[in-house]
């Protein structure tokens, strides 16, 4: 099994006429992916590589039958996408733009809280069910079906993760990142929570960097709801200078809080096995399954 | 983003938020002209540098006359002012606020920021105004009153009289306070800000609430929508190393190691930095040359990690999804054949096209350490500078 994407499926596109979603729309379809449509304002009616393309998301989810969106418009428009895709109430909406504004994040966290729609992201590689289903930008080649789940706040680092997985000979159930922006639709504990009841998932592998408090929340709930299944965790930062911004918009050390030190320690502290260098995830995944 | 003291006491006054009388003046003969304009008596003479601790460091001084703010101007301008938010180095001051000096009865804290676990902005006050709210946040968290803004109807009077009451104020004082708060409100709300600190927010002993200093920061991915406010950018409070970074759409922090690094993705920078530290080393930078990177950006992020005389070797690891490795090591074999680099280049491909890439590498006449994975690129790197 597997949680958020599987082979039932039925994704649009938003932004599917862009560079970036045509590309990426083309190397889902090539995986596997039930692609049903496009959404592009004013383009309704087109056809783009063999995708129908609509003017509104309630046009092609009526159409198609769809579940789920994957949102590659600019910035100024993303949060406004995310919440026609909520409006439409499709099961999951994944956000793959970089660099939307705070205020903007803030009215989509408020419009979502009545709303069934779950978010994944922005700013993030998107989810992928190995064999199954992606909704993302991730390199599919470097995964394979399996029974580790992977939540992560990064992208490259991601894929690092999910490579020594592999060579290490541990498929992967779920991979999902969830962001590097410091509002995010999913964190690490509503995807615990899925994880936590999915068969298909036996360990979890963690990746959080500097900045906030969501590794140090998802240590608690760990203990408090007594999450049976390993989990290995990496913390990315410890070398990061305070006040800092290391690239990601969240992943910033500000008035002594959210250092890679704190979040290490509230994690192992959960009964976490928490990794010095990422060149060590596969393996303690091996020591932690053995 | 981060603006100037006077820069912001400059949005406050505009938004109708109480600040003292003051102009920024950048000679010695200014400030004392805007020393007479403002009356001739006492006036503050403040180093505008965009970092905190300025009046430890020797940077703001009280003036009795224009004379002698003149003379403290003198001093002020053109000495390198060092804080504990500078950095041993210390900061060149171009600029002083000349303000108008006020009677202090009370000094009180208001900021504005994002409350990432709730996602909502958060608007605190605290009776200890003047220290280090994140010392007060450590050490007496009471002390600190918080009210959470609904995004659908903004901060509302309620609240901002809630705050007033809880810092004991009194009559026309909480009047002053709540037209003070609301006004600070509309000042983040409509530009973006990513932070608004008013420490200290005085009450004068007239009873006049106002900002004695006043920070304000600002949300990059929003600046597109602000044309005034990116007026306000001082590049000669900014690295010119990042500054010339970001022109190439690349992300620079300069750090204090000898091991350059050059890597795709913000997550995998981090961990690449602290792979070399874990291995012995220090790492000279951030950077992250973005999902794209292309020979241009590569030869850009060569040109930039090279100008940091300290490194002595470059770490370069690419984890290739969609952009390809052997496209990078293609523009990895342009720049070095362009530039003029004496120091050994440990080079991690991974992913698409990994293996045509180590080929390229080996085929061209130029000298890489290649390494096979993380651990052994930082183990590499290390060495070649141990």
């Amino acid at each position: 099994m597997s949680i958020l994407v599987n082979k039932e499926t039925r994704l649009i596109v938003q932004g599917l006429t862009g560079s970036e979603g045509s590309f990426h729309a083309q190397q889902m379809v090539e995986y596997g992916t039930q692609v049903v449509a496009g959404v592009t304002p004013g383009k309704g009616g087109q056809t783009h590589n063999d995708l129908p393309v609509y003017n509104t998301i309630k046009e092609a989810r009526d159409a198609h039958d769809a579940n789920t969106s994957v949102i590659f418009v600019p910035p100024a428009f993303a949060a406004d996408a995310i919440m026609e895709a909520a409006d439409a109430e499709l099961d999951l909406v994944v956000c793959i733009t970089e660099g939307i504004p705070v205020k903007d994040m803030i009215q989509v966290r408020r419009y979502l809280a009545d709303k069934p729609t779950r978010l994944v992201g922005p700013n993030c590689p998107g989810v992928i069910s190995p064999g199954q289903a992606k909704v993302g930008i991730m390199p599919a080649f470097i995964h394979e079906p399996g029974k580790v789940g992977i939540i992560s706040r990064s992208g490259t680092l991601t894929y690092e993760a999910v490579h020594q997985l592999t060579n290490h000979g541990f498929g992967q159930s779920t991979a999902i990142g969830i962001g590097g922006d410091p509002i995010i639709g999913s964190t690490f504990i509503d995807l615990l929570t899925l994880f936590k009841d999915d068969d298909g998932t036996d360990a979890v592998v963690l990746i959080g960097e500097i900045g906030g408090s969501a590794e140090e929340e998802a240590a608690k709930w760990v203990t408090k709801n007594n999450f049976d299944k390993p989990i290995v965790a990496f913390i990315a930062g410890q070398t990061a200078p305070p006040g800092r911004r290391m690239g990601h918009a969240g992943a910033i050390i500000s008035g002594g809080q959210g250092t890679a030190a704190d979040k290490m320690k509230a994690l192992r502290a959960a009964g976490i096995s928490v990794c010095d260098t990422p060149a060590t995830i596969g393996e303690t995944m091996a020591e932690a399954l053995k | 983003m981060k603006i100037h003291e006077y820069q912001a006491k400059e949005i406050l006054r505009r938004y109708k938020v109480a600040v003292p009388d003051g102009k920024v003046a950048d000679t010695p003969e200014k400030a004392k002209s805007i020393a007479e304009e403002l009356g001739g008596s006492t006036v503050v003479v403040k180093a505008q540098i965009h970092a905190g601790g300025r009046g430890k460091g020797g940077g703001v001084k009280l003036a009795k006359n224009p004379d002698e703010a003149q003379q403290l101007a003198n001093e002020i301008i053109g000495m390198n002012l060092v804080t504990h938010q500078t950095g041993p180095e210390g900061k060149q001051v171009n600029q002083v606020l000349i303000e108008q000096g006020v009677d202090i009865g009370r000094e009180l804290y208001a900021g504005l920021v994002l409350d990432r676990a709730v996602g909502r902005t958060a608007f605190m006050v605290s009776t200890e105004g003047g220290v280090e709210i994140e010392k007060v946040a450590a050490e007496s968290p009471e002390k600190i009153l918080k009210e959470w803004i609904d995004p659908a109807v903004g901060f509302r009077p309620f609240q901002a009289r809630s705050l007033a009451y809880g810092l004991g104020l009194e009559g026309d004082q909480v009047k002053s306070a709540v037209k003070f708060f609301m006004g600070l409100y509309r000042v983040y709300e409509e530009s973006d800000a990513s932070l608004a600190e008013i420490n200290p927010l005085v009450v004068t002993k007239q009873g006049n609430v106002l900002a004695l200093d006043a920070k304000i920061n600002f949300d990059d991915n929003a600046l597109y929508r602000h044309k005034d406010i990116q007026e306000y950018r001082d590049l000669s409070e900014e690295a010119p190393s990042e500054v010339e970074a970001s022109k190439y759409g690349l992300n620079y922090i300069k750090l204090d190691g000898n091991v350059g690094c050059m890597v795709n993705g913000a997550g995998l920078a981090m961990a690449t930095m602290d792979i070399i530290k874990h291995t012995g080393g220090e790492p000279a930078n951030f950077l992250d040359v973005g999902g794209s990177a292309s020979a241009e950006t590569v030869k850009a992020g060569f040109e930039i990690i090279m100008q940091d005389k300290n490194v002595q070797a470059v770490l370069i690891n690419i984890f290739g999804g969609i952009v390809r490795c052997d496209r990078v090591a293609q523009g990895i074999i342009d720049a070095l054949s362009d530039l003029d680099v004496d120091m050994p280049v440990v080079v991690r491909l991974e992913g698409t096209n990994a293996e045509e890439a180590a080929e390229l590498l080996q085929e061209s006449s130029l000298e890489f350490v290649v390494a096979k994975d993380l651990k052994d690129a930082a183990k590499k790197s290390v060495a070649a500078v141990a």
